[in-house]
């Protein structure tokens, strides 16, 4: 537990792999070479929606410099009638997003990818591929998609017995919504859109690839899993898990968009085609295109309260954009609207639509803020209607130990009371605000995640550690290792080297994803540090002629366990490494464990705001985010998260936008029209961490990346509401829509 | 059209090199001089991830033709580091956590060197414009402002 | 290989030879902000670029005894800022070239460039309109200078011919009274193209406003000079009503589109809101308050 006895566990310490980045040496996806190595391009489908009739790459491939020609004939075929799932996937979409196969289905869907001596050549091979396409009517937002005569993308997918784009659905109910509402003082229905953004990586996807006559196979990508990217593109090449390698590159951001594969089998394709090391790197435009954002959405939320504050029932149904393959994030949708909230009656129901659109990849809490944003705008008019403040009535409604929750689970011992709490006792809430100033809050939750992970610590022959996880590093968790396994064996965490191993390297290891890694990975080198302590224990036993049961390992050093013992001088872990040979050899342990007891996050975020009434401007001017954040192993890189997650959510409530021009392509694939917030636009972000240590870790750790992008949709939203008075139900709040909103307004008056 | 053969100085060395007329000075400092510090997010000046300074001046990299930079000083993220001693930018990055995925980190320190070098006294919102062209998606900007006003600050007190 | 040239002549003879001979396939690299950005989208594929910053005249920036300034085309923002004098003169020019892009765009980006790209957006155009500069130009038979208002034609095209170079721009002397502002509407606070962009240079004497020019940028294909909000601003004292009159000029005169960056309603809304922000702060400078 973090109190004021650890040494390293709650530490601000350096980076392990701080100098490296620091310093422009930290090797990304882009940043190697091979000898022989030559560049692989990807040609993307001009049409929004078009069948495929043929494709003639004979051109191409006679052009001096193409090594290799590739098309969906390439890439292993999974039919559609039968679910082929990998984790959250399933295979089917998988080989069809990379690759499409019998239509294209958005703007930018790979057709053929191209392999030559140059980048230049690469580009020109693409331009002789010749593609017969017959264009198909498209669609692209969900109203049009659900229209009874939409375009249909998949004929194969039905809904209510006849072809139809929605995909999927999935509800959780608790109680019965219709009684609680009949016992409501208040009841508001609202209804909600958002719209679809982009992770926003700064890092484009790249990876390279070496394929060598035998088969055997090195991928070298920027990714959130080695292993997802080993089996990935072993279910997309036919090449067995045993012969290929992939090796993490330091990734350059992902936030769930690095959670799938890309560019990775089209390259091992490519590399076994012409036999050279094939590298790939995405341009931003492609990024932007062809990568996944998350969905965008349309919901109704509807709650009812009593007078007394005690929400008695309430009802949500989302429909997410899932792009040309179903799979959007509805689960996440549903299933953390209402979770922050102890509430008898809840019905949640959730739409995946197809469109043609990129597929959607996960980001950040999938789907959790557009659950959150409706549910806690609503929350926010009930509190109003019956004249409470709205944390009070967070407070009064607040989830707890015990409480069951409508996605199934009874929560074990949970922090989201303690957020609210905190907020209400917070000095923000007293700064005053000026004209065309408002405050506004809101709160969220996310599921957290455990499963696989691997780790390996050895002790080196000169009394060093080196631990090896299978989790990239995304934030900074190779730092909260090093932090464990020094306050574990009790040594200076300089001492402690930590790595991410490849997949040859150390053991199967799920994603970097579901706020899992320093749970996961803490769990299992804890367990491993401690068969190490329990071998050091062995060694001086031995040394000293005694019973391991004798020994306590303390401060970095093995010592008789009292005086019964017997009096010997303490022994070094450097000693015990320079006498490992006479005690048994080599000291180091394994651990691969399916971890759980991951528990939920929360989050209560206070945001105050400036209108430019002229301009429409919105302007973040205060932000403090309160969060649950179980034991802070690491503290700046728990409020890094936080600042992040927050720092996300203001660009998505403020300026994010995908916007589709009258052809079905993305209009603004880049960085200066996808307006992420840049340095000027945001204040300091304070934090205010909570430690609820979670009781299934052995260091109390609860995951902290996502939900720190769940409450500021809304915060924001009612902040802007307090400052002028509108409340609004579609985001971006961008200038253009709070200007018609004033002016509306106005001429209303 | 062969090659031109480019001279220049960079992070203190001489150095040459054959480019084509179009590539950039970015291309050229990744894929032929093996200095990858320097990042690609972008390609068209909107992320700073490949931000340098040429005769002192910061520019984006992927903005600048390579043929440009003849008898040029570059300085890169390289060569921000005095052998084993880190600036103190990136000391203070590296204490503060200012970094998260790293990406951006080069250019962020690019940047903020030549702030301090130009000011060395800025204030918050100073920082803030001056890093306007710089996207970090990880960090919202905190750490990183507080850690280059703590900087300045401490290169102040030492001067 | 490569089927482009790289030149980087020292003389403006070599250059509008170059450019000229290269008949329509040459593009002229300033900061190359714009130009390698449309390079890299396949927008344009030269088949010589003209690097003219080793030509002294286009990146040198000289003032005259009679307050005359004249800034060579390719001159960088930051170069521009490190002149002591010129941003006491023409701050409103000044600013409007620094609002373009991020501090590393500052470093690159030029009058010249940002002119010549043609965008209607360009921010530093609205403001060099308003301070009635003039741009000259040399071609194959020489010399001539053109209204910077006159040189913008449609989004992408400019008056210039095709076979000539931007040279300088030349900002005439002005009364003691006299300021300029520029201010630009974007959704976030760097980084963005103006959805609307307003220039305004005033002189005032005695408290009246008797001299007045009005750019207006991004709300039609080309950069426009708002004559009417001139019309309104010179002889009046500045007050409330002619303020107004002169953002009805400018509203009146808008011809947007609706695209990504802004609507038509709040394109032309927003151009009376710049104008008035805009006269107030050239009206500060102007007397010096």
């Amino acid at each position: 537990m973090n109190d004021a006895n650890n040494k390293w566990i709650g530490k601000r310490t350096i980076r392990p792999d701080g100098a490296d980045k620091v310093t422009g040496q930290a090797t990304f996806g882009a940043d190697t070479t091979m000898p022989g190595m030559i560049w692989g391009k990807v040609l993307r489908s001009p049409h929004a929606h078009a069948n495929i009739r043929s494709i003639d790459t004979s051109k191409a491939e006679s052009l001096p410099g193409v090594k290799a020609v590739i098309t969906s004939v390439d890439v292993t075929n999974y039919p559609l009638d039968k679910p082929v799932i990998l984790g959250i996937q399933d295979m089917r979409w998988m080989t069809r997003n990379v690759m499409a196969r019998e239509k294209a289905l958005f703007h930018g869907h790979p057709v053929a990818a191209v392999a030559a001596t140059s980048q230049k050549i690469a580009d020109q091979a693409c331009k002789l591929i010749e593609v017969d396409y017959e264009v198909l009517p498209w669609v692209v937002e969900i109203d049009d998609a659900i229209k009874s005569d939409a375009p249909i993308l998949h004929e194969f997918i039905e809904f209510e017995g006849k072809p139809s784009n929605i995909a999927g659905t999935l509800e959780h109910k608790k109680g019965d919504v219709q009684t609680g509402f009949e016992e409501a003082d208040v009841i508001v229905e609202r209804s909600f859109t958002t719209r679809p953004v982009h992770q926003g990586y700064i890092e484009p996807h790249a990876c390279l690839v070496s394929v060598s006559a035998d088969g055997r196979t090195t991928i070298w990508s920027s990714s959130q899993g080695q292993f997802m990217v080993r089996a990935m593109t072993s279910m997309l090449t036919d090449i067995p898990q045993s012969s290929i390698r992939a090796i993490p590159a330091e990734i350059g951001g992902g936030f769930g968009g690095k959670t799938i594969v890309y560019l990775e089998p089209l390259a091992t394709i490519l590399s076994k085609k012409s036999g050279r090391p094939v590298k790939m790197v995405m341009s931003r435009e492609e990024v932007m295109r062809a990568s996944g954002p998350t969905s965008g959405s349309k919901s109704t939320v509807k709650m009812g309260i009593k007078k007394d504050g005690s929400i008695v029932a309430a009802q949500g149904t989302y429909y997410l954009q899932a792009g040309g393959l179903p799979g959007s994030p509805i689960r996440g949708a549903v299933g953390c609207a209402f979770a922050p909230y102890d509430i008898p009656n809840v019905h949640a129901l959730g739409y995946d639509v197809v469109s043609n659109r990129s597929k959607v990849a996960a980001y950040r809490a999938p789907g959790a803020p557009i659950g959150a944003f409706a549910v806690e705008c609503v929350i926010d008019e009930v509190s109003e209607a019956i004249g409470m403040d709205p944390l009070e009535v967070r407070l009064k409604n607040a989830a707890k130990e015990g409480t069951k929750a409508a996605h199934g689970p009874v929560y074990p011992r949970i922090g989201y009371y303690e957020t609210v709490e905190a907020a209400l006792s917070h000095p923000h809430r007293e700064i005053p605000l000026g004209k065309l100033q408002g405050r506004g809050v809101a709160s969220g939750f996310w599921f957290n995640a455990g499963g696989e992970s691997s780790s390996q610590v050895n002790i080196t022959e000169d009394g060093n550690v080196v631990v090896t996880t299978g989790h990239p590093d995304i934030g900074g968790s190779r730092a909260s290792i090093a932090n464990i396994t020094a306050e574990l064996l009790g040594i200076d965490y300089k001492r402690v080297s930590v790595l991410i191993g490849d997949t040859a390297t150390i053991g199967y290891s799920n994603l970097t994803g579901g706020s899992r890694v320093l749970f996961a990975s803490g769990m299992a080198v804890t367990d491993s540090t401690e068969k190490v302590i329990v071998s050091l224990k062995e060694r001086a036993a031995k040394i000293w002629d005694i019973d391991p049961e004798a020994v306590d390992w303390e401060d970095g050093y093995a010592r008789p366990a009292g005086a019964n013992a017997g009096m010997f001088d303490p022994l070094s872990l450097e000693e015990l490494a320079e006498r490992a040979t006479e005690t048994g050899g080599p000291i180091g342990a394994g651990s691969q464990l399916n971890t759980a007891g991951a528990e939920g996050g929360f989050a209560t975020h206070m945001c105050d705001v400036e209108v430019d009434v002229e301009l429409g401007i919105v302007r973040i001017i205060r932000y403090t985010s309160f969060q649950d954040v179980g034991l802070a192993v690491h503290p700046s890189y728990v409020e890094g998260q936080m600042q992040g997650g927050a720092a996300q959510g203001i660009g998505w409530a403020l300026n994010e936008e995908y916007i589709y021009d009258s052809e079905g392509k993305v209009d603004n694939p880049g960085f200066l029209d996808y307006r992420m917030p840049v340095c000027s636009d945001l204040p300091m972000l304070d934090t205010v961490m909570i430690e609820v240590p979670n009781p299934k870790h052995p260091q109390g750790v609860r995951g902290v990346g996502e939900v720190p992008l769940v409450p500021p949709l809304a915060a924001i939203r009612n902040a802007i509401y307090d400052a002028l008075g509108i409340r609004f139900y579609g985001l971006p709040m961008s200038p253009p829509v709070v200007l018609e909103a004033l002016e509306q307004r106005e001429a209303a008056e | 059209m062969s090659k031109l053969h480019i001279s220049t100085i960079i992070n203190g060395e001489p150095e040459e090199f054959l480019c084509e007329p179009e590539e950039t000075m970015l291309d050229v400092l990744r894929d032929r001089l093996s200095l990858t510090g320097s990042k690609e997010g972008c390609g068209s000046g909107d992320c700073g991830a490949c931000s340098i300074t040429v005769d002192g001046s910061l520019i984006c990299s992927c903005l600048m033709l390579a043929a440009e930079s003849e008898g040029k000083k570059i300085e890169t993220i390289e060569g921000m580091s005095d052998g084993e001693t880190l600036h103190p930018l990136q000391q203070k990055f590296l204490e503060e956590a200012a970094l998260q995925c790293g990406i951006c980190t080069p250019g962020m320190l690019v940047a903020a060197k030549a702030l301090l070098d130009e000011n060395p006294d800025p204030t918050e919102t100073e920082v803030r414009f001056w890093l306007a062209g710089n996207l970090c998606r990880c960090t919202g900007y905190d750490k990183i402002v507080r850690a280059v006003l703590d900087t300045a600050q401490e290169i102040r007190e030492i001067k | 290989m490569s089927d482009i040239q790289y030149l980087a002549p020292t003389t403006l003879d070599e250059a509008v030879s170059a450019y000229s001979g290269a008949k329509g396939s040459a593009h002229i690299l300033a900061g190359g902000t714009d130009l390698l950005v449309q390079m890299r989208s396949g927008m344009v594929n030269p088949g010589l670029i003209v690097d003219i910053k080793k030509i002294e005249e286009i990146t040198s920036v000289k003032e005259t005894e009679d307050g005359v300034f004249v800034v060579g085309a390719s001159v960088s923002g930051m170069e521009l800022a490190n002149n002591s004098n010129f941003g006491k003169t023409w701050p409103g020019v000044l600013e409007a070239l620094n609002l373009i892009g991020s501090t590393q765009i500052q470093g690159r980006a030029s009058l010249g460039g940002n002119l010549c790209n043609g965008s209607p957006a360009g921010d530093s155009v609205p403001a060099l309109i308003a301070a009635e500069a003039l741009l000259t130009v040399q071609g194959p038979n020489g010399r001539r200078e053109i209204p910077v208002k006159e040189v913008p034609v449609s989004p992408g095209k400019t008056s210039l011919a095709d076979n000539e170079i931007a040279v300088s721009f030349s900002f005439p002397s002005r009364p003691a009274g006299s300021a300029d502002a520029y201010l630009r509407m974007i959704p976030r606070t760097e980084m963005d193209i103006a959805v609307v962009g307003c220039g305004v240079s005033l002189t005032i004497e005695e408290n009246t406003c008797t001299r007045a020019c009005v750019g207006l940028g991004a709300v039609a294909p080309k950069v426009l000079e708002v004559e009417g909000a001139a019309e309104a601003l010179i002889g009046s004292q500045l007050d409330e009503d002619t303020i107004e009159n002169a953002a009805e000029a400018c509203r009146a005169c808008c011809n947007p589109i609706d695209d990504k960056r802004g609507t038509i309603y709040y394109r032309t809304k927003v151009s009376g809101v710049l104008l008035k922000r805009a006269v107030a702060i050239a009206a500060k400078r102007a007397k010096g308050v």
